[in-house]
This record gives structure tokens, C-alpha cells and sequence, in this order.
């Protein structure tokens, strides 16, 4: 399914009509700056202020599409590469990259945002998001889920079998599957047999539908109807949405080994952000002072994430043992009292050491007896 | 059998009824199902079957298919379900059928279940309970009697436990359902049919170990089935002229040290007796917090009584596989009565 090509040029459709304009500026805004945050992320990396970032990079029309068609009461249920989508749903990019920046495995609460925490075990997250689904039925809730997973995760057995307890359950869950066309290094070809994925849908008895990923009007209207049926009591559908992942799965991979630039580059001409800013153009709902509004913003939030990024995080060890259960047992409680007393004698000696002038940093810990 | 420090409070008479472990189970799952309406029990064959061991017999028709029902037959799938519920508001309880049916879910437990609590610096718990018929001693057939606890306990965020009595398996599982925390509650197969009285007024916190005998000359250390394994050996000794203690540790992560090292200092000897392979098992773990904390009180060296190194033994090779009261009592003749 596609409503808006690579040139900008519409296809109208009989099952799915385009979405507003004011919806679509404020896609093709959401595009820019996650663009522009998935290119600050990245630069953060080589500078050493996140551990990892597997940036969604060409894929933006899929983030942005999966936050913007839910409803303030409905969840999101992240993968690793879908910080984009996640800021978008009102994570502030900092909460969301706590995990990537390594002083905590999670920067947000999950309740307060509808934003369960990112998953890195791929498709074990689709599970949790039907059990939610489930929960929010029972309760009478008008919720509805948006369970994220790439291609890769459709191999899994969990995605499986939330796919088949979705549909045995009727839960509201729309999966909305990003084929990226790899799973690090190995091509769709050898992760599936299908004709494609969208098929899969119908192995469970729910409906399948196959889009464009690089056209977020498309996606919009797509995963509107999804989101729709949900809420609706229709139960839970599949969408797999066609897109490319631009850059290497994270800095620790090299993609030269796996793809030709060739094939890359053939990509460029199929960017989410031209055609929509082309569409938008032509329909008189853009200008090139709204341009350099916009990308003033981005700006302003790729500065505060820097600034943010590069302030040093003080963090507490004690924070090891705090939130282990919920309330700290007593073989906890020793270990803290062991380590605490490790850092007072550390520091005890350092303030020696830096009174007499010849510390050095073997000398920093203690000889045992 | 002397009861040291339990029951906790003194029994209401109208309370007290006789029945099995797995009567006992089904008791407490419809009492924790009146008491908070979030409980929901769920996993293969528990509704209109009532459970491969009538576990969750009547709960369907009693509470209803929203209640205590029925799931396709996917064990990860079972445990992430319960990971989502648990995320929005319920306390679901789960069933896993046999403990070897329990490994396809162990990513969901040990990735999720145990850590979600953590990682999310106490905003989302997960009040979730794994019911898992657990162990041998029954003769069934591969994959239907795993000793599995060491997996479970080598977990942070685990409570791990298991009842040696029908009252504990009441008493254990009202609070495994109130917790938290998730719980790994290891049902003792065996057990299931053994009967004794049940309290159901007796509220019991996690995290404590319970002296099932007195005894001071030599501490036997056991949980689940093998308590009574130890019963039998105490009895034994004490013909011989020895005074065995027996503790049951009911609960086997977070650990109730105090109750062990009071024990076994007070007696300076002690055997684990459980029935896991041994290597890197929980009883390996016990007798090294002992050996650490009870050093200078010992007068012999801790010993182990736990199944070989080998995978659970078939039916027919079960009672040369599992410890017995002639492998017990040969560890307390062992533990250097001469000096």
C-alpha cells in the first residue's frame, strides 16, 4: 500500500484515504527532528557519550507513523532501534537514552508514559504488550497497544505465540513489524520463506496488511485502521511495513561485508523526509520558512540533548541494590554494607595518598592481610 | 514431629481442617481469588480439567473463564502474557505443568520477570506467581521430574520456594500471591497426596526457614520432599543416641541465614540434604554460607546429601538416584564423632 511515491506523487486508495495535512505536517516535523535525533545519536557514539545506538535512520516514517496514531491512553511497546518513536510518544530524548548512555537500564517509568521499557531480546516484548492488552480488556479500559519489532524478531518463537494468543484472546494489539530488509548482517531471504510478512497474519486468523514504510501517510492510514479495529473489539492485526535501514546496525557492525553501496544509495531516492516535504509543498501546507523554522528546532533539540549528554551523571551505587524486590532483603542490605565500607576505605586511603603527594593508581585499593 | 516456631499464631479450631498438599494449593488459590479480584490464574489444561494434578480443580466454574482459564500451549508465551498483565494492575498466577515444561519460558523469567522490577527502578513490579510441579520421587518419565531450583535461585529478583506441608503450601502460597515480587513456587510432586493439617487463618511471611525438630548434636538442613527423608533419618539417629535438628528452608532465595547458622551453631554439625543433581546446586550454596559464617563453631567439615551429577534418573532407576535415610545417616556417621 502506498498514497504518496518517492516523487511526491499521490495514489489514491479504496481502502485507505490520505490522512490531514495538518496531520502530515506534523508527521513531516516529527520526521525532521527524529532524523535529526537518530544523526545527533549517532555522533554521540563516535564521542563516546553513549555505549550504543542503533539508529532508525531512513525508518523514520514508521516511528513516527507507530507514536502518532495512538491515543494518549494507549501503550507503546519499543524495540532498542525505535527511540525515535519513543520521543515522539513524549519520552524526553535524555530519559530515553538512559539506557543507551549506561547508568541505568531504563530512564523512564513505564506508567506514567504508556511506554513500556525498550526490549533488546527480540519479539519477548509482543508478549508482554498482549498480557497488557489482555489486562486492559478485563478492566474495561479503552486502551489500545502498538507492539514494535523488526523483521528479525518474526523468527522468534515469541512472536509466534503472541500473535496466537493475541488472536485466541482478541486482544487490542496492532504488531506493526519493520522490515528494515536485515537483521544485522542476514537478508529477509534467509529469515523467512513467505512471500512476505504480512502474510504470516494469516496463519493466526487476523488480518495482514503490507505498506510502504517510507511513506508515513501510508503507514498513518494503514496503522489507523489497525488501531481502530482494535479499539473497536475487532481484535489484533499485522502490519508489516517496507522500509530500509540506512546505516550499519549499531557502530560495532560493518555493513560493507553484507550489502552493496549500490544498494544503499538506491535507498536515498526513497527517503521518507523528500517526498513528504514535496507532497506537502506542492499542496501549498509547506514553505521554505516553515524549512528553516524547522530545522531550527531541531537544532535547538539536538543542543539540549548534547548539553545533556555531555554533563557527567553521578551515579549511586547504591542503586545496585535498591530495586532488586521491593524491598531490599537482608543478604542485600550485607552486600551494600560491604561495598559501602569497600568506597570509604578507597576513599580514606586516596586522601591519604593525595596528602603525601605518591598516589598512584595501583594504589588505590588495599593490600589484603 | 515437633513444631519449634510455627504455627505462628495459635490455631482457631473452626480453621483447621485435614487434607492434602494439593488440596491445600487448591484452597489457597480460591481464597486469594475472593480476597483481591486482580488474581488471575491461567496455563495449560487448569480450567475445565482442573490442572494435570487437580490443582486448580473448580476454579473455571467457580470464578469464571476470566478468572482461572485455559491458554494455547506455549510456556514462553504463558510467562509473557503474565509479564503484560502483571504490568497493567493484575497478579497473575501461572501454571507450568511439569518443571521440564517450564524451560521454553526461562528467557521471559530471567529476562523479564526478574528484572523488570529493577530496571525500571520500582515503577513496574511483577506480583507474578510460577506454580511449578516440581521434583521427583514419583516415577515419571523424562521431563517430568526435574529438580530445577538451582536455575531459579541463581536469579536476583526471584523468590524462590517450596512447601514441605500442606499448611506451608497454604500459608506460602497466600503470601507467594500477595508478594510484590515474583515468586517461583516449586510444588513438590510427591507431596501433592501427603496429608496434614491446614490453618487457613495461619498467614506466613516468605523468607523464613522453620526448625521441624529439635535436636543438638547434628543439624539436618533440607526443603521440599527431602524434609521428610530427614525426619526419618533424625528418628533413626536418635536410636543411636544422637539428638538431630531438622530445619526446612521453605525458602530457598532470599535465604533465611539466621534460623540455619543459630542451628548449626548450636549443634556444630550439619548435612544438606536435597535431591538435585549437587554440583552448583542450592545445597552446594548452603553448605558454603555455613562453612563461611559457622566456621569456628563446627566440629566437622559440612556434608551434602543431594542426587549424583546425572540427568533426572527413569522410574526404574529413581530409588538408587534420590537421596534416602541410609545416604542421610551415613553423612552423620561421617561428620567425625571420635574427637
Amino acid at each position: 500500500m502506498q498514497l504518496i511515491d518517492e516523487t511526491g506523487t499521490t495514489h489514491a486508495d479504496d481502502t485507505y484515504a490520505m490522512p490531514s495535512n495538518e496531520r502530515l505536517v506534523a508527521a513531516y516535523r516529527a520526521l525532521v527532528n527524529g532524523r535529526r535525533l537518530n544523526d545527533q545519536c549517532s555522533a554521540l557514539v563516535r564521542q563516546g557519550r553513549l555505549a550504543v545506538y542503533p539508529s532508525s535512520h531512513g525508518q523514520e516514517a514508521c516511528q513516527v507513523a507507530a507514536s502518532l496514531v495512538l491515543s494518549e491512553n494507549d501503550w507503546l511497546f519499543p524495540t532498542y532501534r525505535d527511540t525515535v518513536a519513543i520521543v515522539n510518544r513524549g519520552v524526553t530524548p535524555e530519559e530515553a537514552l538512559v539506557l543507551l548512555r549506561g547508568d541505568w537500564h531504563s530512564g523512564y517509568d513505564p506508567k506514567h508514559t504508556r511506554v513500556a521499557p525498550q526490549a533488546t531480546p527480540l519479539a519477548t516484548q509482543l508478549l508482554h504488550a498482549v498480557g497488557l492488552a489482555h489486562a486492559a480488556t478485563l478492566r474495561g479500559e479503552d486502551t489500545v497497544v502498538m507492539a514494535l519489532c523488526g523483521d528479525g524478531a518474526t523468527s522468534e518463537g515469541d512472536f509466534h505465540e503472541a500473535l496466537n494468543f493475541a488472536a485466541v484472546f482478541m486482544v487490542p494489539v496492532v504488531f506493526f513489524v519493520q522490515n528494515n530488509e536485515f537483521a544485522i548482517s542476514v537478508p529477509l531471504a534467509k529469515q523467512t520463506h513467505a512471500p512476505s510478512l504480512a502474510h504470516k497474519a494469516i496463519g493466526y486468523g487476523m488480518p495482514g496488511q503490507r505498506v510502504d514504510g517510507n511513506d508515513v501517510a501510508a503507514v498513518m492510514a494503514v496503522l489507523d485502521e489497525a488501531v481502530e479495529r482494535a479499539r473497536g473489539g475487532g481484535g489484533p492485526s499485522l502490519v508489516e511495513a517496507h522500509t530500509y535501514r540506512m546505516q550499519a546496525h549499531t557502530n560495532a557492525d560493518d555493513d560493507t561485508r553484507y550489502r552493496e553501496r549500490d544498494e544503499v544509495k538506491a535507498w536515498v531516492e526513497r527517503d521518507p523526509l523528500t517526498r513528504m516535504r514535496a507532497y506537502l509543498s506542492a499542496a501549498g501546507a509547506w514553505s521554505a520558512e516553515d524549512d528553516s523554522a524547522l530545522a531550527a528546532e531541531a537544532e535547538t533539540m539536538a543542543s539540549a540533548l548534547r548539553d545533556a549528554l555531555n554533563r557527567e551523571v553521578e551515579v549511586d551505587p547504591e542503586d545496585l541494590f535498591r530495586y532488586v524486590y521491593a524491598s531490599r532483603p537482608a543478604h542485600l542490605d550485607r552486600q551494600w554494607n560491604k561495598l559501602k565500607d569497600e568506597l570509604e576505605r578507597t576513599a580514606a586511603f586516596e586522601a591519604t595518598g593525595a596528602a603525601g603527594g605518591g598516589t598512584t593508581e595501583s594504589g588505590t585499593k588495599e593490600q589484603k592481610s | 514431629m515437633t513444631l519449634i516456631d510455627h504455627p505462628v499464631h495459635a490455631p482457631a479450631a473452626t480453621n483447621v481442617e485435614t487434607m492434602t498438599m494439593a488440596a491445600a494449593l487448591n484452597r489457597a488459590l480460591a481464597d486469594a481469588m475472593v480476597a483481591d479480584e486482580s488474581v488471575l490464574m491461567f496455563g495449560e489444561d487448569v480450567g475445565a480439567l482442573g490442572g494435570v494434578f487437580r490443582i486448580t480443580d473448580g476454579l473455571t466454574a467457580r470464578f469464571g473463564e476470566k478468572r482461572c482459564f485455559d491458554t494455547p500451549l506455549a510456556e514462553s508465551g504463558i510467562m509473557g502474557f503474565a509479564v503484560g498483565l502483571a504490568m497493567n494492575g493484575m497478579r497473575p498466577v501461572v501454571e507450568m505443568q511439569f518443571d521440564a515444561f517450564a524451560y521454553p519460558a526461562f528467557e521471559q523469567v530471567v529476562s523479564h520477570v526478574a528484572k523488570l522490577g529493577n530496571r525500571t527502578r520500582g515503577a513496574l513490579r511483577m506480583p507474578i506467581v510460577i506454580r511449578v510441579p516440581f521434583g521427583g520421587g514419583i516415577g515419571g518419565v523424562e521431563h517430568h521430574c526435574d529438580s530445577s531450583e538451582a536455575y531459579y535461585a541463581h536469579t536476583p529478583g526471584l523468590t524462590v520456594v517450596c512447601p514441605a506441608t500442606p499448611q506451608d503450601a497454604y500459608s506460602m502460597l497466600r503470601a507467594a500471591i500477595e508478594s510484590p515480587d515474583p515468586v517461583v513456587f516449586l510444588e513438590p510432586k510427591k507431596l501433592y497426596w501427603s496429608k496434614g493439617p491446614v490453618d487457613t487463618s495461619v498467614r506466613e511471611a516468605l523468607g523464613r526457614a522453620r526448625t521441624v525438630r529439635d535436636g543438638s548434636d547434628v543439624t539436618l538442613i533440607s526443603y521440599g520432599s527431602s524434609v521428610q527423608i530427614a525426619l526419618d533419618a533424625a528418628a533413626v539417629a536418635e536410636t543411636e543416641g544422637k539428638s538431630v535438628r531438622v530445619v526446612d528452608v521453605r525458602t530457598l532465595t532470599p535465604c533465611d541465614d539466621d534460623t540455619i547458622f543459630a542451628a548449626v551453631r548450636a549443634t556444630g554439625r550439619a548435612v544438606v540434604v536435597a535431591e538435585a543433581a549437587g554440583f552448583a546446586s542450592v545445597a552446594a550454596e548452603l553448605v558454603a554460607r555455613i562453612q563461611e559464617n559457622c566456621f569456628s563453631f563446627l566440629e566437622a567439615p559440612v556434608l551434602r546429601v543431594t542426587g549424583f551429577d546425572v540427568p533426572f534418573a527413569p522410574p526404574k532407576l529413581e530409588k538408587y538416584y534420590l537421596p534416602d535415610v541410609d545416604r542421610v545417616l551415613d553423612a552423620i556417621d561421617a561428620l567425625g564423632w571420635e574427637s
